[in-house]
């Protein structure tokens, strides 16, 4: 047995978790996008989505402990490399120059994790978190979305998401082992395609909210 | 008429291990265009001794970009501006007249500073000595053609054994990660048949040898690659990272 917790203790098997973790989350987030994309049929369709999605029970009960174990795993070991990345340089250079390789995305995926998790509170105490017997999920959205401020939170959130997949995405396969001179390109375009799709695709449904209510 | 140029120089100085450390200004004038960066501060060093002034530490050896021992941040970018080139292959043509020149050593937790731009890069050695060999007796020379290499494989191999271990991808990596140096050391034996007996434990050794010699974790940053002297790919952290997934998996190594 000790050698699952060396295998994924190594600085490889922390980015393997990291990897596979974030792959979960690209799925989840892709699940999330689809099933919210009913809010553009308005209040009932989104409705009737948010009571098909409660009618699965116990089925719900298991993914969301599931996810936020994932979330666990995947923000505690981001710490930790983090910090032990930190500690691997002490002292730091006069002079800082890329050669080429780093991106704001993946300059920043620390700093874009730990804003995303943040989020995730808000949002999580925003919308899940919430008495609904006198109202419908629907009704607190568009409420919540009436507010301009709220909405540019909403934004520059999906913008920090956006940021996070960007490199993310490529960096799980390249992590799995995946990286393949006929395949990697894909992977890129990929990347660059994932993060467009779930930035624009949730970062444009608070202005649609707010326009149609 | 050689071209000369006038430089400021900012030198990392410090005169031991433990000791503090700062960047010092040296100005140096008329270098010729045609100098290396080590020929440049072998001038610079000339005029310090004269002068009584203890010169500047800095490594070096076959000075022709094949053994790996020199190397320094110059204007925060290891080996220098130019792609593809250590710093004794970086000439000063180059710079420009009336530039500025910060000189820092490689810095890592794992790459302790013995004097000045000298830095101890033997965690690299240990991480060698961790599994990167083969050990199969050697017995009669055997018939060339006996095992069959194909030319594709053989190529992809050599690209990873140029790595000449000089840790600018350490210094590069902003987690000083020494991951593309052992990429580099697992993926140019485990191409080869000769490596792959023992490719398993290979890499379970080299892996904790690093981690244990405190180099930071890999983000897929780039910078390594992009530095290198000898331009090596980050494919190499990719198969070394299934090699990884293999060995953890479905081998019996421990
Ligand atoms: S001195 Fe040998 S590579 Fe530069």
């Amino acid at each position: 047995m000790q050698w699952i917790f060396d295998f994924f203790g190594s600085s490889v098997g922390k980015k393997l978790m990291m990897a596979l973790t974030g792959l979960c989350f690209i799925g989840f987030l892709t699940g999330h996008l689809i099933g919210n994309l009913t809010l553009y049929g308005g209040r009932d369709a989104f409705n009737a989505y948010a009571e098909h999605l409660h009618a699965l029970g116990p089925v719900i009960t298991l993914v969301e402990w599931g996810l936020l174990t994932l979330a666990a795993i995947h923000v505690f070991t981001g710490m930790l490399l983090f910090l032990q990345n930190l500690k691997a340089r002490p002292v730091r250079y006069a002079i800082n120059k890329s050669g080429g390789g780093r991106t704001i995305s993946s300059a920043l995926m620390p700093y874009t994790g730990f804003a995303i998790l943040l989020f995730l509170i808000y949002h999580l105490l925003q919308f899940h978190f919430v008495d609904k017997t006198f109202t419908t999920i629907y009704d607190i959205v568009s409420l919540a979305f009436a507010n301009v401020l709220n909405i540019s939170f909403y934004i520059i959130a999906m913008v920090v998401v956006a940021l996070h997949i960007r490199h993310g995405f490529w960096s799980l396969f390249q992590t799995l082992g995946a990286n393949h001179p006929k395949y990697m390109p894909m992977v890129m375009g990929g990347s660059l395609v994932f993060s467009l799709i779930f930035g624009i695709g949730f970062g444009f449904l608070p202005v649609y909210i707010s326009f149609s209510g | 008429m050689t071209k000369t140029i006038n430089l400021t120089l900012k030198i990392w100085r410090q005169s031991g291990p433990g000791s503090k450390g700062r960047l010092e200004t040296y100005i140096a004038n008329t270098i010729s265009t045609d100098m290396s960066f080590l020929e440049m501060l072998d001038v610079v060093n000339e005029q310090l001794t004269l002068d009584g002034k203890e010169p500047i530490a800095f490594d070096y050896d076959c000075r022709e970009g094949i053994c790996g021992q020199c190397g320094c941040v110059v204007n925060g970018r290891p080996h220098g501006p130019e792609n593809g080139t250590t710093l004794c292959q970086l000439h000063m043509r180059h710079f420009s007249d009336g530039d500025t020149i910060f000189v820092e050593p490689f810095r890592a937790r794992a790459f302790k500073i013995v004097k000045d731009l000298v830095i101890d890069r033997s965690p690299l050695d240990k991480i060698i000595q961790a599994g990167g060999y083969i050990s199969a007796s050697t017995g009669g020379c055997q018939d060339a053609n006996a095992i069959l290499i194909p030319q594709d494989t053989a190529e992809k191999a050599m690209d990873a054994a140029a790595c000449i271990g000089c840790g600018a991808c350490v210094a590069a990596c902003p987690n000083a990660s020494a991951m593309l140096f052992v990429s580099a050391k697992v993926s140019h034996l485990v191409l080869l048949p000769q490596g792959r007996p023992e490719a398993a434990q290979r890499v379970v050794s080299m892996l904790k040898t690093m981690d244990e010699l405190c180099f930071g974790n890999c983000s897929n940053e780039r910078e390594c690659e992009a530095e290198c002297p000898k331009e090596i790919s980050i494919i190499n952290i990719a198969r070394m990272n299934r090699e990884y997934i293999k060995a953890g998996i479905a081998s019996t190594v421990q």
